[in-house]
């Protein structure tokens, strides 16, 4: 008989609902009392345009794509009139959700709602690493009307291997950025809001990887489908001190859940990790998993990379090492001024962020992946072959090889995180199925 | 006025129903049904004690439960007495298979496959490759036919049943003729640049303007289409004996070409390999007749 955790939902829940419900709101209602809105990738460095004001509303791209793939018929009309504009099927996933927003003009809420008129943006501020980023808000612009853009070119490699000229690289175009904006804005520009948010920043992202690295626990404290809602703010709006607080709220109450051994899940029998973004318009994979098998998903180097801290690649980059990155004050940092600011915001991302060391080579995507597993002690992994991003693409097929190598059972099925057009459903519940009978695991509802 | 052309359908492939004449299925005690509803062909397995004793093996159509429906009176209609209510347990698998409204119950067309591939080529099989006609599938299996690993490659119709019937189509020669005639070449030519059927089709057609030779462009194609397929089974690793199923393996241009690739021989059937999931369904659903009556 299988062993009964207790289980118990989450007392910030709600809160965590309420941050990204009402900044989708904020957003669009930031003209209202003369507000700053920008747009760019969740990626871009978010901290930089807090020194315009404590009224500037971000809006980031990919959690947006993400909201619109998740309802699905107002995702159709906004990929159809997307490419009715000629734009590819192959493109970035959240990029044609996105585009296809401001091209039927109209938004979409946290709820569903949707609202008549995109709001755009005083400028589009974003950072370049994959081949899309740029590009997108370059066309968003033109397709708003001729908004300005600033893109900043991050690619300078993995982590372990930076250095100070590739450092001052990008602090040189975060400084630039700074007169940009001021200049589209009229606004001037305060440091003492930059290195609040970038102490921010900071706060949030290691934060993350605190609660993540309590998932290694048996059973599981939380489990991924919630945590896609846990990690949103990060992607919204990490920079806000508000969110720092919230997580700092979820990394108590995980503790005390690991504490009183309250799982996710109340069947844990089968820990597996993924390792993309998901099809958002069919989470229910994970609840089948649940319900039917007793698996509990405890993340994926997405879920924890794309905006957690980590130390990641050792100096000589033969180890991958899944331990939370330090924060300035950790770190026995203080940062006083605009040039100790960006300067940090530039290292602890480009050092920390396991979403911009992997692209680099898949040897370091291999050893992350691996590392984790071993980690999270997970039992196998199921890859989401994604062919809604480009980036996070690279290399899956080599790590699944490597890991079987390596004697962990791996799933493929193939899908797009954001366009529900390519998710086939009799398709993958047939791979999960099949899967799981060739571990030996028995479906719970036939037993 | 302008005539009507007659439009013939080069990919049409001929459809099957069989029944051993030499049984009575009257003398059995278990009588097993498997269904595999693909997305192109549906094979309806009828089994008497665990012994093949008739199947159909027909196109699918727009409808699910039509085509499933056809294939099962099909079948019964050519043995004649047999009526639904005397078959003891179906079992429905394939693309498919949450379809079958009549079915018992499904089982995933993997697990199916495994077994079914251990009934038509002997417990030595370790491997099989299953070609069907909208996907692939690399099945690693032990000595009962149980599924330890696979790979699935959907999406795409590089060596698949579609990709194939595209071709037939383009070059207007019917479906069983294209892969012994891409083996009337003294050497392959190098392959097609793309294992996408798309794109192929558009370098088949440059190549036709060239005047090249069908059997030569069909080399070219199976020869691209063959070197994905390798691609998957190397993922899940080779190990004999290999067999291969679905409808594409009756296609000897890509068996020939896939087993020089691997320089491994591919076993042969004794059965009609495109049953193998069906085969599998009703032996799973003979084990689950007995063992409801045991209960
Ligand atoms: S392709 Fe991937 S990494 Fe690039 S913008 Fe789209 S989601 Fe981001």
């Amino acid at each position: 008989m299988a062993k009964e955790f207790k289980i118990e939902p989450l007392k910030v829940w709600d809160d965590f609902k309420k941050y990204r419900e009402k900044y989708y709101r904020d957003y669009l209602e930031a003209k209202d009392n003369g507000g700053i809105r920008w747009a760019g990738s969740a990626w871009a460095f978010d901290a930089v345009p807090a020194g315009l004001g404590e009224d500037v509303y971000p809006l980031t791209g990919e959690p947006y794509g993400a909201t619109v793939a998740f309802f699905k018929d107002f995702s159709l009309q906004a990929l159809e009139a997307a490419e009715r504009k000629g734009v590819a099927r192959d493109l970035c996933g959240y990029l044609r959700n996105y585009w296809g927003s401001i091209i039927l003009d109209k938004y979409v809420l946290a709820d569903g709602t949707i609202v008549e008129g995109f709001p755009k943006p005083d400028f589009n501020y974003t950072i370049h690493i994959c081949c899309t980023h740029a590009k997108w808000y370059h066309r968003a612009g033109e397709l708003e009307g001729g908004i300005p853009t600033y893109a900043v070119d991050i690619s300078v490699g993995p982590g372990y291997l930076l250095d100070d000229k590739k450092i001052d690289y990008v602090v040189r175009q975060l400084n630039d950025s700074i007169e940009w904006m001021e200049k589209v804005t009229g606004r001037e520009y305060d440091d003492e809001l930059l290195i609040k948010a970038v102490y921010a920043e900071a706060d949030s992202m290691t934060t993350w990887a605190k609660i993540c690295k309590l998932n290694q626990n048996v059973p599981a404290p939380l489990e991924e489908k919630s945590m896609f809602t846990l990690y949103a703010l990060l992607v919204l709006h990490r920079a806000d001190p508000r969110v720092a607080e919230l997580y700092h709220k979820l990394y108590e109450e995980t503790q005390d859940r690991v504490k009183r051994g309250i799982g996710a899940i109340s069947n844990e029998q089968f820990r597996f990790l993924t390792d993309n973004p998901p099809p958002w318009a069919f989470l229910n994979i994970y609840r089948y998993m649940e319900r039917e098998y007793g698996a509990v998903s405890l993340g994926s180097i997405y879920t924890f990379g794309l905006e957690g801290a980590w130390l990641g690649m050792d100096e000589k980059g033969e180890r991958w090492i899944w331990e939370p990155a330090p924060t300035p004050e950790e770190a026995g940092v203080e940062i006083t001024n605009r040039e100790e600011a960006l300067r940090w915001t530039a290292e602890y991302n480009l050092r920390y962020r396991p979403g911009w060391q992997h692209p680099y080579s898949h040897k370091i995507r291999k050893l992350e992946t691996l590392q984790m597993i071993r980690d999270w002690k997970a039992d196998a992994l199921i890859m989401h072959i994604n062919r809604g991003c480009e980036l996070w693409a690279l290399s899956e097929l080599e790590v699944r090889d490597y890991l079987v190598k390596h004697g962990i059972p791996v799933a493929t099925y193939e899908s797009n995180m954001a366009d529900p057009r390519d998710f086939d459903e009799a398709r993958t519940w047939n791979v999960i199925d099949s899967f799981m009978e060739s571990l030996g695991r028995k479906k719970l509802s036939k037993q | 006025m302008a005539e009507a052309v007659e439009q013939k359908e080069y990919w049409r492939w001929p459809e099957t129903i069989w029944v051993d004449e030499s049984k009575n299925w009257h003398d059995a005690e278990v009588i097993s049904c498997g269904i595999d509803l693909g997305s192109v062909s549906t094979q309806t397995v009828i089994m008497t004690d665990g012994e093949l004793y008739a199947y159909s093996n027909l196109r699918t159509g727009s409808s699910s439960l039509d085509s499933t429906e056809r294939a099962l009176n099909a079948v019964l209609e050519k043995i004649g007495d047999m009526k639904r209510e005397d078959i003891h347990y179906i079992v429905g698998t394939g693309y498919g298979r949450v379809s079958i409204p009549f079915a018992n119950k499904t089982i995933t067309e993997i697990a199916c496959h495994g077994r079914g591939a251990v009934y038509i080529y002997g417990n030595t099989v370790r491997t099989i490759l299953d070609m069907g006609g909208q996907d692939l599938k690399a099945i690693k299996v032990d000595s009962r036919g149980k599924v330890v690993n696979f790979l699935m490659n959907d999406k795409c119709a590089a060596g698949t049943g579609r990709g194939i019937e595209v071709m037939a189509d383009l070059l207007s020669i019917p479906i069983t003729e294209v892969g012994p005639l891409s083996l009337k070449v003294d050497e392959d030519p190098e392959p097609v640049s793309t294992t996408c059927v798309v794109f192929a089709k558009s370098e088949v057609l440059g190549l036709m303007r060239k005047g090249w030779p069908k059997e030569k462009i069909l080399a070219a194609f199976f020869r691209a289409m063959a070197s994905r397929v390798v691609e998957l089974l190397e993922r899940v690793g080779v190990e004999p004996d290999f067999a291969i199923t679905g409808g594409i393996s009756k296609n000897v241009g890509m068996v020939k070409r896939i087993e020089k690739m691997l320089g491994v021989k591919a076993l042969e059937p004794k059965i009609d390999p495109q049953t193998a999931g069906a085969i599998g369904a009703a032996l799973f659903g003979r084990a689950l007749y007995i063992k409801s009556q045991k209960k």
